[in-house]
């Protein structure tokens, strides 16, 4: 089926309150926001939060993300280390749980925005729907990952007691919380319409 | 619909003829599949109760404690905003920040601003700093992390009482009952409300 393209016809929806406007105006008739056929520079900066996010992803998986003590003996623990104490110690449900987020959600984040930036960069014709619905999974579930961070500082701040055991957070966690940060803000960056964007409608466009 | 009659999808920028749509009836694009609009009218009373409870709410989950620690006779508690207070005392300031802005910061603006506009919505009125209120919770949408909240409490509790015996109280059930309405709320489409009387 053929569909008719807003930019086709001189038409942008507005991002704030998805009027049609006519692209000549400028800003949005009904809210005043700055009218864009496309986001700016979705590409270009999409790349760089990815890669950014990436560079962070790592010492946040090396480096520990929280220090325990207890009877005046003390251990560290990163993430995927914190998975396996939950398995080992029979919660298994619980493993899973931090698994999926701190650590299958992010990386099919960078596989899934990785593979949208390519694929738009060649301007490709190829599964253009489920392109687009990755887009949209990807935006739902980032947030999730923020769980491993939330854990820490709750925790944390629990485990304050003289003599038995404190916890305290470690750098690793700071890196993590910004990866996930980052990925967030590269999923925002980047124009799912892009998908869609024929190569001549690119070339006349900021691309 | 929208005075000039076009609906454009924002996934995939499909061009769309505008048309009233019956209520509970859904559009969605013919090329992506993306949601383009809801039928049925928006019941600001509605919503505005449920942002009205979502505040009561929101005040007993931040001040009764989430989780109370108790070993040996001594006991620990911490409410949320102590909890990202910890965290901006310490060295790793950077998560008291975002756990600060992702589970108060966020939430209580997203149950303030849309209690003022829905407040006006009910009287068919646009509220004063319309657009302004309507930007902000659409930037912050993303950002909004309650349910989050809940499920890292759960972790939490597993993880401690292994080694420690957990209290849950009203803080923790005020989170789950906050997590609902949040939902109901804020993740609801408002887009409605942009189609009340002029500017």
């Amino acid at each position: 089926m053929k569909v008719a393209r807003a930019r086709d016809f001189g038409l942008i929806g507005c991002r704030t309150c998805g009027l049609a406007n006519v692209a000549a105006a400028g800003s949005c008739r009904r809210c005043g926001t700055p009218l864009a056929a496309r986001k700016p520079a979705s590409i270009g900066r999409t790349w760089a939060l990815l890669l950014a996010a990436l560079l962070l992803y790592i010492p946040a998986n090396v480096l520990p993300v929280m220090y325990t003590s207890s009877l005046g003996t003390g251990s560290s623990s990163t993430i995927l280390g914190g998975v396996v104490d939950f398995w080992h110690a029979g919660s298994w449900g619980i493993a899973l749980v931090i698994f999926v987020a701190s650590v299958a959600v992010p990386t099919v984040k960078f596989l899934v925005i990785g593979t949208l930036l390519v694929s738009s960069q060649r301007c490709s014709s190829w599964a253009r729907l489920q392109r687009t619905q990755l887009y949209r999974a990807i935006e739902f579930i980032g947030y999730w990952s923020m769980l491993d961070v939330i854990v820490v500082a709750l925790v944390c701040s629990l485990v304050q007691f003289q003599f038995i055991g404190t916890a305290e957070p470690r750098v690793g966690i700071v890196f993590f919380g910004l990866a996930v940060v980052l990925t967030m803000l590269a999923a925002m960056s980047f124009d799912p319409r892009l998908i869609w964007d024929a190569p001549a409608a690119r070339r006349m466009g900021e691309g | 619909m929208s005075a000039p009659g076009w609906v454009i999808c924002q996934y995939c920028d499909a061009l769309y003829r505008a048309r009233a749509l019956a209520p509970a009836q859904l559009a969605r694009c013919a090329s992506c599949r993306a949601v383009l609009g809801r039928g049925g009218r928006l019941d600001a009373g509605r919503l505005l109760a449920l942002t009205v409870a979502a505040g009561i709410v929101f005040v007993i989950a931040n001040a009764s404690p989430v989780i109370t620690l108790s070993a040996h006779g001594q006991f620990n508690h911490a409410t949320l905003l102590q909890a990202v207070a910890a965290m901006l005392r310490g060295s790793d300031a950077a998560i008291g920040v975002m756990v600060g802005v992702t589970l108060f910061v966020v939430p209580l603006l997203q149950i303030a601003l849309l209690a003022w506009v829905l407040a006006f919505a009910r009287l068919r009125r646009r509220a004063p700093a319309f657009v302004p209120a309507m930007r902000v919770l659409q930037l912050i949408h993303p950002w909004s992390m309650t349910e989050v909240l809940l499920l890292g409490v759960l972790v939490a509790i597993v993880k401690l009482s292994a080694s420690l015996s957990v209290i849950t109280g009203a803080g923790t059930y005020a989170i789950v009952a906050l997590t609902l309405l949040i939902t109901l709320i804020a993740k609801r489409d408002t887009a409605a409300l942009w189609e009340l009387g002029g500017r």
